[in-house]
């Protein structure tokens, strides 16, 4: 087994369609080591979402290799956990039964399942909701109902895609505290893309930069926070301060460029 | 707008509903149901009982003569002459209907399913699909008589052959329209194509499916009385032919008459069991209806 949670590997990706070709993605190359906590950053549309859509096998790559724990990925992977960018919830199912489809279709023994299905409706504040329809909830009510539902299995790989541009800020926050914690606890790899920088840069092992389309590696930040993030603290130190600039300075430069 | 409305509404709501709950608010008794359904209902009703006055005006103050258009009077005298010939011949057709309506939808979805699954199976039924809805029922109702005598099967028959294909479109529709992102996370779950059929796909289709049964529920009932025009001994149709024949105004209003509230009932039923099966779907419809109003 190679050493490599998820390597990708000179890849492009390109969409062909009738009315254009777009190259979604050309010569990303990015490496993550097991139990790495990485994030996304890059302007809309330069291929965040089809970069997670790769590493998890929903999408092949035109060209170049992508592995999962060593493993070549064809084809979509049931080993992670994906939160998609719109919450994706089944609108017939309630929030609970929504997050236990995981566990349905994974035909994982109902009671565990159940038990840590409370666990994570408790830790992400649906209590009082688990019974609400998803049209009964708010966005960001509905991107933790597909939190947990992602969570669900304890997966080894984690790929979240935008999983809290609904939530408030102070939401954001908590959020952010508690999947940094879930993180450290469950020893998950993660990648987030998000469109936050500081979200990135609290959060993260190493800040990935995309420059806009066709999608590139701009950039690698690394993030040399001690591990114990309270969120204030955090905030406060030079090297967050640093980083974030860094990154700025990065995803301005590009965007000034175009 | 709409949406305007209808989020305060559901902000107003949440707040109102955060000490009980929000499973009560979600899932209505049936009784509750039942009075929410009249509520909405009472609108088509009184227009119905307008339209009845309005005929009852017109016969009594006799702008038309009697045998052209019999008064209400006339017309429920005449059931109430013989009971027991409408509503053997009612049970005839609604018999034939509620046959042709079930076999519709059974052949229909599975129709449907397969042809979701297959492009090739989809590109060659599509269009006898279209070439069956396309011939007038009428036409070949006689050709039915020809090969299946008189009896029920070729108003039964017919009555398939009508209500069929908006089951088969709204179904495939249905089929197709699932969020391709749901198809998605389901294959990183590591589905099979039967769990995803069956959670995800099958339900998500369901409320294009009845409103193609609406549809469906009508024309089977107009399907059974063609079928009855063409060669019956029985049914509303053969009322409606035979008054025709005898130029027996009354008892021709009367087979018309049943033969709408025949039709108005099942999709009434339809309806209801629409509510009843997708809560979920209704009660969203329900609030954007309603703000609209
Ligand atoms: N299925 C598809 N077919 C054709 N083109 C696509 C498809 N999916 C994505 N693209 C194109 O690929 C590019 C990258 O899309 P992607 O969704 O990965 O962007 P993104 O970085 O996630 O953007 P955002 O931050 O707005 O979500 C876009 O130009 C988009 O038009
Ligand atoms: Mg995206």
């Amino acid at each position: 087994m190679a050493g490599y949670a998820v390597e990708i590997d000179d890849v492009t990706v390109r969409f062909r369609s009738k009315k254009r070709d777009v190259t979604a993605l050309t010569d990303v190359t990015m490496r993550v080591e097991p139990g790495e906590f990485v994030s996304i950053v890059g302007p809309s549309g330069c291929g965040k979402s089809t970069l997670l859509k790769l590493a998890s096998g929903l999408l092949p790559a035109s060209t170049g290799d992508v592995r999962l724990f060593g493993e070549p990925v064809h084809g979509p992977r049931k080993d992670i956990g994906y939160v998609f960018q719109k919450a994706a919830l089944l609108e017939w199912r309630s929030a609970r039964k929504n997050i236990l489809l995981q566990a349905e279709m994974r035909k994982l023994p109902p009671k565990e399942a159940a038990a840590r299905a409370d666990e994570l409706i408790e830790m992400t504040g649906l209590s009082g909701f688990e019974d609400a329809l998803p049209h009964e909830l708010s966005g960001g009510m509905q991107q933790r109902v597909a939190l947990c539902r992602a969570l669900l299995h304890r997966p080894p790989v984690l790929l979240m895609d935008e999983p809290f541009g609904a939530l408030d800020a102070l939401t954001r926050e908590q959020m952010n505290v508690e999947l940094r914690r879930i993180w450290q606890e469950t020893g998950t790899t993660v990648l987030l893309v998000t469109h936050s920088i500081a979200e990135a840069v609290y959060l993260s092992d190493q800040v990935v930069m995309i420059s806009a389309r066709p999608g590139t590696v701009a950039g690698v930040v690394d993030v040399n926070l001690p591990v114990e993030r309270d969120y204030g603290p955090t905030m406060a130190e030079p090297e967050f301060a640093k980083a974030t600039r860094h990154i700025r300075d990065h995803l301005g430069a590009a965007a000034a460029a175009e | 707008m709409v949406t305007h409305t209808q989020s305060a509404r559901t902000g107003q709501r949440e707040r109102a509903g955060e000490a009980s709950g929000v499973a009560e608010r979600g899932r209505p008794g049936i009784g509750q149901r039942l009075g929410g359904f009249l509520e909405r209902s009472w609108r088509p009703f009184a227009l119905l009982a307008a339209l009845f006055v309005a005929w009852w005006g017109v016969t009594a103050a006799e702008l038309v003569e009697p045998y052209l258009v019999p008064s209400p009077g006339d017309t429920f005298d005449a059931i109430a002459a013989r009971p027991e010939y409408f509503w053997e011949h009612t049970w005839t057709t609604t018999y034939e209907t509620i046959l042709g309506f079930v076999i519709a939808i059974a052949v229909g979805v599975v129709a449907a399913v397969a042809m979701v699954q297959s492009s090739t199976l989809e590109k060659t039924l599509y269009p006898l699909l279209l070439f069956a809805q396309v011939i007038p029922k009428i036409a070949i109702a006689p050709l039915f008589v020809v090969w299946l005598g008189f009896g029920l099967g070729p108003k039964i028959l017919v009555a398939v052959l009508m209500a069929f294909f908006p089951v088969v479109i709204s179904m495939v529709t249905g089929l197709k329209s699932v969020d391709p992102e749901m198809l998605q996370l389901s294959s990183t779950m590591g589905a099979k194509s039967g769990q995803t059929f069956w959670k995800i796909r099958f339900p998500a289709s369901l409320p294009h499916l009845f409103s193609g049964l609406k549809v469906a529920a009508t024309m089977a009932v107009t399907g059974a009385v063609v079928g009855e025009f063409v060669g019956a001994n029985a049914g509303l149709g053969f009322v409606i032919l035979q008054a025709n024949g005898n130029l027996d105004t009354p008892v021709l209003f009367a087979g018309l008459l049943i033969m709408s509230l025949l039709g108005v009932l099942l999709f009434v039923i339809v309806e209801w069991l629409e509510q009843l099966l997708l809560p979920w779907h209704a009660s969203r419809r329900d609030e954007g209806a309603s703000t609209t109003l």
